[in-house]
């Protein structure tokens, strides 16, 4: 006993000698990221995960402010022409950490690189509102059809196909980032490793081991490195969100940016101080083939959806704060008002059941003849509790439902081919505005339209949306747009996400955002 | 024997050659491809990246040319890694699961041979059957139930050992991932050991260096047990082999940053050339490591020549 305590002892002046060593010389932010890095090339990122890293390092036209809310970067300041389409762009003076400046050129060489079609970049069409972006990267037209041009070297202008209002935050982006010609050209794919890399941001990656972790250090080039507080960032690449917590736990890291949705009682008793759950901008839905039998009825498609019980899928399923969805779009989008909520939110559940059981007898579906569909899931604890809960709740209105999960490059491959009757799926957005949430729905939208949702006056409705330039104009004709998909149904959505993380009360400058965008520049740790 | 290893070696090429064949149709077969994401891709998208990796041609002419690249050394880009080459991400898993799979070996060599011959030395005693019966279920209860129990009673219930996870590489996070891989192993060589040490006791050469009045502990340790052994060298080369699938799940389980780790992920992610170049190296180290035992048991055994 006395040796364990002398152990302990000594263990702890250890550590506190250690420590105050350490915090004199840097201070270091330790992030426990719930996924493996894809790429350090904006090019070839499609991760929020590996996008945190990215987002450290390269700064585009515009970059997330505190609040996760776009503010000018590489940019320091712009005009747009009075029809919202065309936009100008000073460059500020920054340099590159290499100490080569950064110029209008390198955006107008990054945005033809990950548009060409030999790049092959997943992300290429967020950029497909400039005008021949599209055309160039569908190899219908050649690089100069891009309407992105270097005036002079601090000079950018951009001409987009129509007057968009998320335009400049989707230039926080990856996919708008520039990139450093000179490295690039020089050193191919090998451009990312971290003895060749060069960037414009406030951090710059010094190692990489897969499946362990990251490191980035303080660029100390950035435009405003004066106000950069963390000398080193580490991203842990931790997959299993168990150990994330445990390592929280045991102060090996001061992030969590996922925890173990199961153990959220003990969290809420236990570590409240640390725990923040928040709105995140994304919805979890469940996708019907509109265009097969018998979801080709709307009045299917929707007792169908008006038989969940969301407030129970909230509250009693999962049971992490996330909020019952009466609308596609979550509120407090961008560019939006009040979404347009289906039409029997706030009603009794019992009384909607019954409503539910009147809209299917009217399309011919009874006792006598049961509805029997099969509803599909990709493989994961919740999605499988989820579709148990709604299982027995389409029972009440006499549907017969099989479960069918599968590993999920499976599911969203038979979810792109069509492949399905009702499925579960869910969608991120890229940036803050409802059209990035309503375009899923729009026919022209091609295999990413689950629902094969094809509707005239919902399309027709868009189209308008995107030709208008007055925000509050846009917003009421998005708005009808959403209504017309509540009615019809072709999604059913179910909750609005939330992020969950642990972030130590050491750490200081972490504000909760919908976008759940932190840069570590605007964070410090307490000493 | 150098032109019996030799020829091994030779033999082992189109044993190499069919598992490449058979390992890349097979994978194609799997439904959904490395691109498929929660975000379905527009087709002229998904039509570029096919071409960016070749995955576009027909299946047969992307047999070809990767065969034409691994005669080049060339493993290909990662699909899913992508600033790394298979090669690249190979050689950065390989340390942690080389010390995993040697460790494990190693430990399951002390340990078994150990227990065997304590078993064998108390024949039909308490010692013999409770070592016998703790290395029945040591054989009998598979890795993936082994692991996750380990880690639950020793990681979270005790708290005495971290659950998972490499750390730096710290003594404290590889004790569980090695005694969880090295268990049905330390079973099966107990068991090895036991079994010829028990026949070997009765032999003639034990009798007469007992006769000669020599010490039992060097009876047991210089007489009986080279011979009790030779069981157990040749058992290294199907051990290693289990010790080396094994490992995909324990790295796995325990989120050790091996080559085990990244087959699993890259088969769930459709990684195809991550697969092909963890299958190729699983595959060339068993060939390798079987060939190396084959030869220890000649240099070790006498009775035992190649030509």
């Amino acid at each position: 006993m006395l040796l364990k305590t002398l152990k302990h002892a000594a263990l702890g002046v250890g550590l506190a000698v250690a420590m105050s060593g350490a915090a004199q010389a840097e201070k270091v932010l330790r992030i426990g990221n719930d996924g493996e890095p894809q790429s350090m090339d904006p090019h070839y990122i499609s991760t929020v995960q590996t996008s945190r890293l990215s987002d450290d390092m390269i700064m585009g036209l515009l970059t997330y402010g505190q609040n996760g809310e776009p503010i000018a970067g590489a940019a320091e300041s712009w005009t747009i022409s009075d029809d919202g389409k065309t936009y100008t762009f000073k460059i500020r003076d920054h340099l590159w950490s290499d100490g080569t400046p950064v110029t209008a050129e390198d955006f107008v060489y990054a945005w033809r690189r990950i548009l060409a079609p030999e790049t092959g970049a997943e992300y290429a069409s967020l950029l497909y509102i400039i005008k021949g972006a599209e055309e160039f990267n569908t190899g219908k037209a050649d690089p100069d059809a891009l309407a992105a041009e270097a005036i002079d070297d601090k000079t950018l202008r951009v001409e987009l196909t129509a007057p968009a209002p998320y335009f400049l935050a989707q230039l926080t982006h990856q996919t708008a980032f520039p990139l450093p010609r000179h490295v690039v050209e020089k050193f191919d794919r090998d451009w990312t490793k971290p003895e060749n890399i060069v960037v414009n941001g406030p951090y710059k990656l010094v190692s990489w081991t897969p499946k362990v972790e990251a490191t980035l250090v303080k660029n100390d080039k950035f435009y405003d490195a004066d106000n950069v507080a963390i000398d080193k960032v580490i991203y842990y690449s931790m997959e299993d969100r168990t150990a994330i917590q445990k390592r929280f736990r045991a102060g090996e890291i001061d992030v969590g940016r996922d925890i173990a949705s199961e153990q959220i009682d003990w969290l809420r008793a236990n570590m409240a101080d640390s725990l923040r759950i928040v709105p995140y901008a994304g919805i979890y839905y469940y996708v019907f083939r509109s265009d097969k039998e018998p979801f080709t009825d709307a009045r299917v498609r929707k007792a169908l959806s008006m038989a969940i019980n969301r407030e129970v899928i909230a509250d009693k399923v999962l049971r992490t704060g996330e909020l019952p969805a009466y609308s596609f779009v979550p509120p407090g989008t961008g560019n939006y008002g009040e979404p347009a909520y289906a039409d029997w939110k706030g009603a009794p559940y019992d009384q909607v059941v019954e409503e539910a059981k009147a809209l299917l007898a009217e399309a011919g579906y009874g006792p006598d003849k049961p509805l029997s569909i099969t509803l599909r899931y990709n493989d994961s604890e919740n999605h499988k509790r989820i579709a148990v809960a709604v299982q027995s709740m389409w029972k009440q209105l006499g549907v017969n439902t099989e479960l069918f999960n599968t590993d999920g490059k499976i599911h969203y491959a038979d979810l792109k081919q069509g492949n399905f009757e009702v499925a579960r799926a869910g969608w991120i957005a890229d940036y803050n505005d409802a059209q990035n949430y309503l375009f899923l729905m729009e026919s022209k939208s091609g295999p990413i339209n689950y629902s094969k949702f094809n509707n005239e006056k919902f399309d027709g409705l868009m189209a308008e949306a995107e030709a208008v330039a007055d925000l509050g104009q846009r917003a009421k004709i998005l708005a009808e747009a959403e209504e017309v998909a509540m009615d019809g149904q072709p999604v059913a959505p179910i909750y609005y996400y939330v992020s969950k993380q642990l972030i130590s009360p050491q750490v200081v400058g972490w504000v909760d955002n919908a976008p759940d965008r932190h840069p570590t520049r605007f964070l410090d740790l307490k000493q | 024997m150098l032109s019996y290893a030799l020829r091994r070696v030779v033999t082992a090429i189109p044993t190499l050659f069919v598992i490449i064949t058979i390992a890349f149709f097979m994978m194609r077969l799997a439904p959904g491809g490395p691109f498929d994401s929660d975000r379905a891709l527009p087709p002229e998208i998904e039509r570029n990246i096919q071409a960016a990796y070749d995955l576009d041609k027909p299946l047969v002419e992307q047999y070809l040319i990767y065969l034409g690249r691994i005669l080049k050394g060339d493993f290909g880009p990662s699909l899913k890694i992508r600033d790394f080459s298979v090669g690249e991400l190979i050689a950065s898993g390989a340390p942690a699961s080389m010390e995993l799979g040697f460790s494990a070996i190693v430990l399951a060599l002390i340990i078994g041979v150990s227990f065997g011959t304590l078993a064998a030395l108390r024949q039909n005693s308490a010692t013999d059957f409770s070592v016998m019966s703790v290395s029945m279920i040591g054989i009998a209860v598979p890795n993936f139930v082994m692991a996750p129990l380990l880690s639950l009673v020793i990681g979270v219930y005790l708290d005495l050992l971290p659950t998972s996870g490499w750390g730096s590489g710290e003594l404290r996070y590889k004790i569980l991932p090695v005694i969880a891989l090295a268990l049905p192993q330390i079973a099966y060589v107990a068991r090895l050991t036991r079994g010829s040490m028990v026949e070997v006791l009765h032999s003639n050469f034990v009798r007469t260096a007992r006769a000669k009045g020599l010490r039992e502990r060097l009876v047991v340790v210089r007489h009986a047990l080279k011979g009790a052994i030779m069981p157990v060298v040749s058992y290294l080369g199907p051990a290693t082999a289990a010790v080396m699938t094994g490992s995909v799940v324990i790295e796995t389980i325990f989120g050790v940053p091996g080559i085990g780790t990244y087959f699993v992920n890259a088969a769930l992610n459709r990684d195809y050339p991550l697969v092909m170049g963890v299958i190729i190296i699983y595959a060339v180290l068993i060939m390798l490591l079987n060939l190396l035992v084959d030869l220890l048991y000649a240099v070790l055994d006498p009775k035992v020549r190649y030509s």
